[in-house]
């Protein structure tokens, strides 16, 4: 995972509560086995006039005028804020994926759904949660006819308003570090292989029944 | 040591590692996988060399994509054929034990689990799937998870976590002849709220929760991430341990026995801490019915679709406002006076035996209104097909009308064949009423599988206690 670096960016404002992952990526997209090119069919139902298919060319597409991607204020836009509740649902990593390929970074809501808030950690893209109150003034300034800019600096944990306003937001430390370092988490839990052999080699003396062998195959 | 919560000692039980960031790295004693978020875990697994760290603790079945019907003819979307021989060609080559398509023992991953005996109490069990909550029926810590962190467990057997907080929803008393567990659940949501879980870990208690059978609390934790939780939970009875003895997966013998003394000690302590607590009278919980796009968006049966004008807070109005347009609902409508076009009876919700059990006592001897175009049944798992066709459910079903399928997710997700056409509506035992969630422009309304099938005679809502 690439380090995540400082940047201010445009600010789209997608002012809906409870937006599902279910919405983030619908269904159709999860039949692909990779991990990239999600980013044209992020949003696809609210996007797009037509029906998406995965390998479809969005180019030629029609586009839903009244969404906020569509709106050439946000063009180019790599902060998402959002209400609350937001990537609630399926546990699909699939969302969070295609938001990054999409190329947004950061996301800001009052609240997030706890799977989508992991999954975003996991794959560089920063969720901030501020409160309703500071959400409701940003989605002010973000609706102006001009767009907003946003700077976000992580190691200061602040966001820096294009009027100098400074909002200073928390992130658990650990989510921190594994993002500013672009950590390999499985690498980082192999560490501690001897603490987890150890574990379990008293989980095999204190719960065996744990560790019985699988019943036969039935020869499938 | 003070009095404990169940999550409390569950989460002690399973840490191997404290951090000093206050993260643990908790050990997982399950993990089953499916064939939509595991193909890029297995590829990550490739590309860095590295091979599960017990094997024995995983367990493969597809679900999502499989189709319902024709099984003989094998999948006919090529996308979904390749996602399904993928996780075929993973778990041959990673060693993983798989319960294939032509397996009489696959099905929903989230009916398997517990019908072998995979799921055990004062387990962790994980899935790439948001409904793992499921298992904590049994007194499991079960909770979805994304992809990177399938993968996280497949190479380690072990999770980053944080501990959560803890939430007792206490449902008094009893309910009333007619209300199941999926009707309690649907209150307890329409309650608190989608967003009443979230950071928490909710375990569901109180004597109405005690009558339900295993079905019925699955049911209820199933939706636990319905109402944001991380997980839910259920303290063990007597009524958990027979459920799984004699289950192929589960110890046998004296092994069970000794697993059994534990898992009676999974429960709260009397005078243990919860961080909240919500109670609800079981008597007040009437039949539900969803009329919205989001599962809060619930009324008993004899309710009306709210109108927007009503509400004070203006980003909720507006949320109403959209589902009801995007629902073809007007304000004020009877929720009697809704009237699906396709009933589907499935999902990890409410597919298990006693669900079908339900569904065809209403069924039997009346049949599907003429104004509906498609009742489905789609049993959880092979194994639940074959007790209802020993039972005769299938022939109750048929007979009535309705469609009597093979095992699999189907029209929950409509990640398969079955799905609804823009536009149109349909009374679901699933577990999630989103926007385009069984079709694009589907209209979905939740109910209990005795609701649904009442809908599907009487071609409307209508209270399933009155037929």
């Amino acid at each position: 995972m690439e380090p995540f670096q400082n940047f201010t960016g445009i600010v789209a404002p997608l002012d809906r509560s409870n937006v599902d992952t279910d919405a983030i990526i619908p269904k159709q997209f999860l039949k692909s086995i990779a991990r990239t090119g999600f980013g044209p069919y992020l949003f696809d139902e609210l996007r797009y006039l037509d029906h998406g298919e995965p390998g479809m060319d969005c180019t030629h597409r029609p586009v839903n005028p009244t969404f906020v991607l569509n709106d050439p204020r946000y063009a180019n836009a790599q902060i998402l804020l959002a209400r609350e509740n937001f990537g609630c649902g399926s546990s699909r990593e699939h969302a969070p994926w295609a938001i990054a390929d999409f190329g947004l970074r950061v996301i800001i809501a009052p609240s997030f759904a706890d799977i989508f808030h992991n999954n975003c950690f996991k794959n560089g893209l920063l969720p901030i949660v501020l409160a309703p109150t500071i959400v409701d003034d940003l989605f002010a300034r973000a609706g102006g006819p001009q767009a907003l800019r946003v700077e976000v600096d992580l190691p200061g944990q602040v966001l820096v308003l294009d009027d100098g306003t400074r909002i200073a937001f928390e992130v658990d430390a650990g989510n921190k570090e594994r993002l500013l370092k672009g950590l390999d988490d499985i690498g980082v839990t192999l560490e501690q292989g001897a603490a987890i052999r150890a574990y379990e080699e008293r989980r095999r003396r204190e719960a065996p029944w744990l560790f019985v062998a699988p019943p036969p195959g039935l020869g499938v | 040591m003070g009095a404990k919560t169940l999550y409390a000692k569950l989460w002690d039980e399973h840490v191997v590692h404290l951090d000093e960031n206050g993260t643990a790295l908790l050990y997982i004693d399950r993990q089953l996988v499916h064939e939509v978020t595991s193909p890029q875990a297995f590829e990550g697994l490739r590309l860095a060399g590295r091979r599960p760290w017990r094997v024995a603790a995983n367990l493969a079945v597809p679900d999502h994509n499989v189709p319902t019907r024709d099984l003989a003819a094998g999948i006919t979307d090529p996308v979904s054929k390749i996602q399904v021989e993928t996780l075929d060609s993973n778990c041959a080559e990673f060693g993983i034990t798989e319960f294939r398509m032509s397996d009489p023992r696959q099905g929903v991953v989230h009916v398997i689990g517990p019908e072998q005996g995979f799921t055990l109490p004062g387990t962790t069990v994980v899935c790439g799937d948001s409904h793992t909550s499921t298992h904590g029926a049994f007194g499991a810590l079960a909770f979805g998870i994304g992809t990177s962190e399938v993968e996280h467990v497949l190479a380690t057997q072990c999770l980053i976590q944080r501990k959560s907080k803890t939430l007792l929803i206490s449902i008094d008393g009893q309910v009333g002849p007619g209300v199941t567990a999926k009707d309690i659940v649907l209150a307890i949501i329409g309650e608190i709220g989608t967003a009443g879980g979230t950071g928490s870990v909710i375990e569901f208690a109180g004597d109405a929760i005690r009558a339900l059978s295993m079905e019925g609390r699955m049911t209820v934790c199933n939706m636990a991430i319905e109402a944001g939780a991380r997980a839910g939970l259920i303290g063990v009875d007597e009524k958990t341990i027979d459920y799984l003895r004699g289950r192929p997966y589960a110890p046998a013998g004296d092994l069970f026995e000794q697993g059994a003394a534990h898992w009676r000690t999974l429960v709260s302590d009397p005078d243990a801490h919860f961080d909240r607590v919500v109670r609800m009278d079981a008597a007040k919980i009437q039949p539900q019915v969803t009329w919205g796009t989001s599962p809060e968006m619930v009324v008993p049966i004899d309710g009306q679709v709210p109108d927007p004008r009503d509400e004070q807070d203006p980003v909720r109005a507006e949320g109403i406002r959209r589902a009801l347009d995007y629902m073809g609902l007007e304000a004020g409508t009877a929720i009697r006076d809704i009237r699906p076009d396709k009933i589907f009876i499935g999902s990890c919700t409410n597919s298990r035996i006693e669900d079908l059990r339900a569904a065809a006592e209403v069924v039997k001897g009346r049949k599907v209104a003429d104004s509906i175009q498609l009742a489905l049944v789609v049993p959880g798992s092979g194994l639940v097909k074959a007790q209802a066709e020993a039972e005769g459910l299938d022939r109750i079903f048929t007979e009535a009308g309705f469609e009597w399928r093979e095992p699999g997710c189907s029209m929950c997700l409509a990640m398969n064949a079955d799905r609804l056409e823009p536009g149109e509506r349909c009374a679901s035992t699933s577990n999630r009423n989103f926007e385009g969630r069984q079709g694009q422009g589907g209209r979905t309304h939740l109910v209990s599988p005795a609701m649904a099938a009442a809908a599907a005679v009487t071609g409307h809502f209508v209270d399933v206690r009155e037929l």
